[in-house]
């Protein structure tokens, strides 16, 4: 088990055929390592067709009825990202995970509020991807750090979450899956979510969740945990040293109008019997002294 | 991106919002022809820096007459203005609003922005106007009336006049708000404002509802479609070295500590900022290098942080992923030697080829202090920079 995603899940890349799209699409085909999890890209204008043996099709919707494929990754440009994703949910897929960094925010608040009633999970932009290691893979992340394994993490942001996963490596430790839901101030999964699925995974044993500064997510979350959780969660929030009114780079990474600061994340999750470490190199330890 | 003030009410007004009548001005003697073609005998001046809390600053100051004005034009244009927002060292004042004077029974505030929990935008009103609004909402939240707007159906007027009549605008008035209100939205949406305040929102003593000030902030992200609003972009309001990074791809803040820090990603850049302050040090910046750590991009990052003469030492913390470590240890190899490194250096190196990365470093001949993980990293660079302080 694991959450999301798996070996029968079947992906399009939304992209196939830009730079980005190409390169992660080869990296993700080769995790994969022989299961036929990667079935078609989706290019509008370059249907028939193939990205080095993938078929190519003009809409996510042909992509689908000829495939089969319902899960949709996403490295289209920033201007188009939101009506990829718009596209994505109008064929019904189950899951669109989208990498693009860079969308407006007003794009987003329409393409959320298109959301509302339909059956589509989106997770990101502007995140790494998911990966269920040894199955799956679908983003940017890099595999190889990943291994099978008991700890299920959420995060906010790519590279940290790559040194929580190194960490974790580090201490014997490997993962269910690994959810970036990125660092725009609009997105699809929230911690909450995410805490969500891991909660009823048998094979997550216990959950790293990696914040930053900005909005009230983390906060939302952890007072959920402390309601529902049935597993240890440890967390970390970047950020204790960031100024006020200043964005650091995630469009979302902001401490606002007194809102949003590392110190009042940790100490609600600290309340919450989440727990926090202040020290960045300390996760993986930490997530090992929770499994007993 | 910010803009001045008297940028965010052309623009405004473009829309519809009722502004007083005004003019910006580069120099006292355009001040002063301003007042004068303005007429009246009431007149603000008002300085035109991008932080707030000007008038506690001494930045806007009213004039009776035209010597007055001359005055007031005169001390405030060229003046170092301290605000809680500026620093201590303040923004130095390089353009005035001139404005007629206004007849004020009534000071309110309005904003929008966009809010998370509801992926709405999010109109704020209040009938505290004229203060610092994070005040009212920390000591008297039940006075901040909110509305998420729907995005299909926009503001609805029932909304608008409703939050117009819970800040004290009188029936006679309130069908002016609600005027004002749908052009205040229709400005943020179709600029792709991040933020619109405007604080004061008058009622005037003839009934009339006047935005007083107005402040705008704008999407990075949504730049790319708005050329009219990037020409309104005032370089001299921004830190330049911010601005030498956004050239190169950089995401670059200044801080006031002395080590400089070189990282790939967001928020593993603030976890190292955070990791040096742990260890007793103290972060020169944030820099995010971004996916790809090129030679290039590692040389003008090298060069952005020597250019602060409060540099003690460097710490490169690199999670190399995708990109190899045997890849980013030649460019920060390189970018080192083209720069010629005045400070001592910690580099930390994980990933994929991470043996090969440190042995490159190893090689170089350069005094690279080499760091096995984060808090080894962290108090390498601090004992290099000279310890705690």
């Amino acid at each position: 088990m694991a959450i999301l995603i798996n070996e029968n899940t079947r992906v399009m890349t939304q992209g196939i055929t830009g730079k980005t799209g190409q390169f992660h699409t080869r990296a993700c085909i080769q995790y994969a390592s022989g299961r036929n999890c990667f079935v078609a890209g989706v290019t509008p204008g370059k249907g028939g067709q193939d990205f080095e043996g993938t078929p190519i099709y003009d809409t996510v919707a042909e992509a689908r009825a000829a495939t089969g494929a319902t899960v949709s990754v996403i490295y289209v440009p920033p201007p188009y990202a939101a009506a990829a994703i718009d596209e994505a949910v109008d064929a019904d897929l189950d899951l669109v995970i989208c990498i693009t960094e860079g969308i407006p925010v007003r794009d987003m608040i329409h393409t959320r509020y298109r959301m509302r009633d339909r059956k589509t999970i989106l997770v990101g932009p502007n995140c790494p991807g998911v990966i269920t290691p040894d199955e799956i893979k679908i983003g940017i992340m890099p595999g190889h750090i990943h291994r099978r394994g008991p700890v299920g993490v959420v995060s906010r942001s790519g590279t940290l979450t790559y040194e929580a996963v190194g960490q974790l490596g580090e201490v014997g430790l490997g993962q269910s899956s690994c959810v970036g839901i990125g660092g725009d101030p609009v997105n699809g999964l929230k911690h909450i979510d995410v805490m969500r699925m891991f909660n009823e995974d048998p094979q997550t044993e216990a959950v790293i969740m990696v914040g930053e500064i900005g909005g009230n997510d983390e906060e939302t979350c952890a007072r959920w945990i402390k309601d529902n959780m049935r597993k240890p969660v440890v967390g970390f929030i970047a950020g204790v040293t960031a100024p006020p009114g200043k964005r650091m780079g995630h469009a979302g990474a902001i401490i606002s109008g007194g809102e949003g600061t590392a110190d009042a994340k940790l100490e609600v999750m600290e309340e919450c019997g989440i727990r926090i470490t202040r020290n960045p190199s300390d996760i993986g330890k930490l997530a090992r002294s929770v499994l007993k | 991106m910010k803009i001045h003030e008297y940028q965010a009410k052309e623009l405004l007004r473009h829309y519809g919002v009722t502004t007083p009548r005004g003019h910006p001005c580069f120099s006292v003697d355009e001040a002063v022809a301003a007042g004068a073609e303005l007429g009246g005998k009431v007149w603000v001046v008002k300085a035109q820096i991008h932080a707030g809390g000007r008038g506690k600053g001494g930045g806007v100051k009213l004039a009776r007459s035209p010597g007055e004005l001359r005055e007031h034009a005169s001390r405030i244009l060229g003046m170092q203005l301290v605000t809680h927002q500026t620093g201590p060292e303040g923004q130095k004042v390089r353009r005035l609003l001139i404005e007629e004077g206004a007849d004020i029974r009534k000071e309110l505030y309005v904003g929008m922005v966009v809010d998370r929990g509801s992926q709405r935008v999010v109109l704020m009103a209040s009938s505290e106007g004229g203060m610092d609004i994070e005040e009212v909402a920390a000591h008297t939240p039940e006075k901040i009336h909110k509305v998420a707007i729907d995005p299909a159906a926009g503001l609805r007027d029932q909304e608008a006049a409703d939050v117009a009549r819970r800040i004290g605008i009188p029936d006679v008035s309130v069908q002016q708000a609600v005027a004002l209100l749908h052009a205040l939205y229709k400005a943020f949406m179709e600029t792709d404002a991040s933020l619109v305040e405007i604080n004061p929102l008058i009622l005037t003593g003839e009934g009339k509802v006047i935005a007083l000030d107005a402040k705008m902030n704008f999407d990075d992200n949504a730049l790319f479609r708005h050329p009219d609003i990037v020409a309104l972009r005032d370089l001299d309001e921004e830190d330049p070295a911010e601005i030498e990074a956004s050239r190169h791809g950089l995401s670059y803040i200044s801080l006031d500590g002395n080590i400089g820090c070189l990282v790939n990603g967001a928020g593993l850049a603030m976890a190292t900022m955070d990791i040096i302050k742990l260890y007793g040090g103290s972060p020169a910046n944030f820099l995010d290098v971004g996916g790809g750590a090129t030679t290039e991009k590692v040389t003008e990052a090298f060069k952005l942080m020597l250019a602060n003469v409060n540099l003690r030492a460097i710490l490169v913390n690199i999670f190399g992923g995708i990109m190899k470590c045997d890849v980013i240890a030649t460019g920060v190899v390189e970018a080192a030697r083209q720069v010629r490194l005045t400070v001592p250096l910690v580099v930390r190196l994980e990933g994929t080829n991470v043996d090969l990365g440190k042995k490159i470093l190893a090689d170089s001949g350069l005094p690279i202090i080499s760091a096995n993980n984060m808090a080894d990293a962290a108090q390498k660079v601090v004992a290099a920079a000279g310890g705690k302080h």
